[in-house]
């Protein structure tokens, strides 16, 4: 929501953005408390995800997933100077009322937490900070944006260790965009009509080469190797979910990956930062997972 | 001339952006080799501790600090600024800073993401439209400093010599005129 004092406007899509901006080249790391975004924070995060499980564990434990207790979520903001996202349930307005009151920077309207409205998801104009959120393809992406989103990230198939399901989807979204460069006036409506996106932003995606809003990687992302190709599929930055706090020795592969994301087309940056990490998440097969249990599949 | 941009993590895809614009040529800055082959470097909004992390694996930290000493014109916009200033307030005990120009500035201090807002600055090198990102605060300028502009009396862009640094990010509003400004000073500095 975009509210103006004298000369000086604050919520506005370009201040909104403008934080996606600086997240840019960095690593958002799921912590689930003060303890985990220090050693984050200490390897260089550019920002936090609280939330009381990690992926890996809400898709253990089944059940019901909501917002995190705001007790904890505060204890985070207390314990760091860097950017606090919490996830809110797809559709759930008022969770995300309750995260702009405790002042979280970014809010995460996250298809890993159990949908809340099977129709619509928020109107984010009526926010005054950010909304992130999750996509698989294009025309996902510019219905998020055209309610508002000021960041797209790939869904993956979050608490699996598994990258295959973001790999799909970041090249099916900046795929797209790069045959739309390429298409005629005409072909726009048939791509608009296609992706079930407004006409206005996919010609918008035409003239510019570029979505709205920046697009960084997320599902499933454990090692460094892991964030450099995402990064050098056209991936802006990083989230890494169960992948640190669920492998042997966090800190150091947390900094490790921070060194990857941006050393990402630095070969021996890479095999240096690789080495000796101990045991990377355990991770899930894409056909161990029973259909009705992706969490991909949630948003519309 | 070659235009450094310091690219380990932030704002900086919008600032070679901002520099293409108006004809400069530019490359992002990772390592030593690439900072060698430059004639200035602009510092990038992003998170300051983020990125001095990476100064020192990267081992860019050292160079770059010599450089400045050298005289290489240094444009640090937030983040960017908080890396240049002689003091920084409310950062983490273990932030390094090079020192380069005397002023004492306060991480976050404009508030959260929630308090983030776009605003008019009257300054000395024309107006501009400012957005402000979860800003720091220049809470003392020395007196070397040059204010060059502010917002409601309170300074946010100043110099000290080939020193420029701006709490705002001029690179997010389509308009390359302090990019004008910071090149005149290095091409200033070239024919010296």
């Amino acid at each position: 929501m975009v509210s103006t004092n004298g000369s000086s406007s604050t919520g506005t899509q370009r201040v909104k953005r403008g934080l996606a901006e600086m997240l840019k080249g960095g690593v958002i790391m799921d912590v689930v408390n003060s303890d985990q975004a220090k050693i984050a924070e200490d390897a260089g995060a550019c920002a936090v995800m609280a939330l009381e499980r990690v992926p890996a564990d809400i898709r253990r434990d089944g059940g019901v997933a909501r917002m995190s207790d705001p007790e904890m979520i505060m204890a985070i903001q207390a314990s760091v100077h860097i950017p606090v996202m919490a996830k809110v349930r797809i559709g759930h307005f008022v969770e995300a009322q309750i995260l702009q009151s405790l002042g979280v920077d970014f809010i995460d309207e996250s298809e890993v937490l159990t949908p809340a409205d099977e129709t619509h998801h928020i109107d984010k104009f009526d926010f005054t900070i950010p909304f992130v959120c999750g996509a698989t393809n294009l025309g996902e992406a510019l219905r998020r944006v055209s309610e508002g989103a000021a960041l797209i990230r790939s869904k993956g198939e979050a608490g699996t260790g598994n990258m295959v399901e973001a790999v799909r989807h970041l090249r099916s979204i900046l795929g797209d965009i790069r045959k739309i460069t390429q298409a005629d006036s005409a072909e726009l409506f048939e791509w608009a009509k296609r992706l079930q996106a407004p006409l206005s932003l996919v010609q918008e995606i035409a003239e510019t080469g570029k979505l709205q809003v920046p697009v960084f990687a997320a599902g499933g992302i454990a090692t460094p190797a892991d964030a450099a190709l995402a990064m050098q599929l056209g991936a802006e930055t990083v989230f890494v979910g169960s992948g640190i706090f669920k492998s042997a020795d966090p800190a150091p592969r947390a900094k490790a990956i921070v060194e990857a994301t941006t050393h990402f087309r630095d070969a021996d940056v890479l095999a240096r930062v690789s080495r000796g990490l101990g045991v990377a998440m355990t991770g899930i097969a894409m056909d161990e997972i029973n259909e009705t249990q992706r969490f991909a599949q949630r948003g519309w | 001339m070659q235009v450094g941009v310091l690219a380990l993590q932030g704002a900086f895809a919008a600032h070679s952006d901002c520099l293409t614009s108006i004809g400069v040529q530019s490359i992002e800055v990772r390592n030593t080799e690439q900072l060698s082959s430059v004639d200035a470097l602009l510092m990038p909004g992003g998170e300051s501790s983020t990125m001095s992390q990476l100064l020192e694996s990267s081992g860019l930290f050292d160079p770059i600090a010599t450089r400045i000493a050298d005289g290489m014109p240094v444009f640090g916009t937030c983040a960017g600024m908080i890396l240049l200033a002689s003091e920084i307030l409310d950062g983490r005990s273990d932030q390094r800073s090079f020192s380069a120009i005397d002023i004492s500035v306060r991480r976050n201090a404009f508030g959260r993401q929630v308090d983030s807002f776009e605003a008019t600055i009257n300054s000395s090198v024309g107006d501009f439209h400012g957005v402000f990102i979860r800003a720091p605060r220049i809470e003392r300028v020395g007196d070397q400093v040059e204010v060059l502009g502010s917002i409601n009396d309170e300074p946010v862009l100043v110099r000290q010599g080939n020193v420029l640094a701006a709490s705002f990010h001029p690179e997010l509003s389509n308009d390359a005129r302090l990019h004008e400004y910071f090149v005149s000073i290095t091409a200033n500095k070239k024919k010296v």
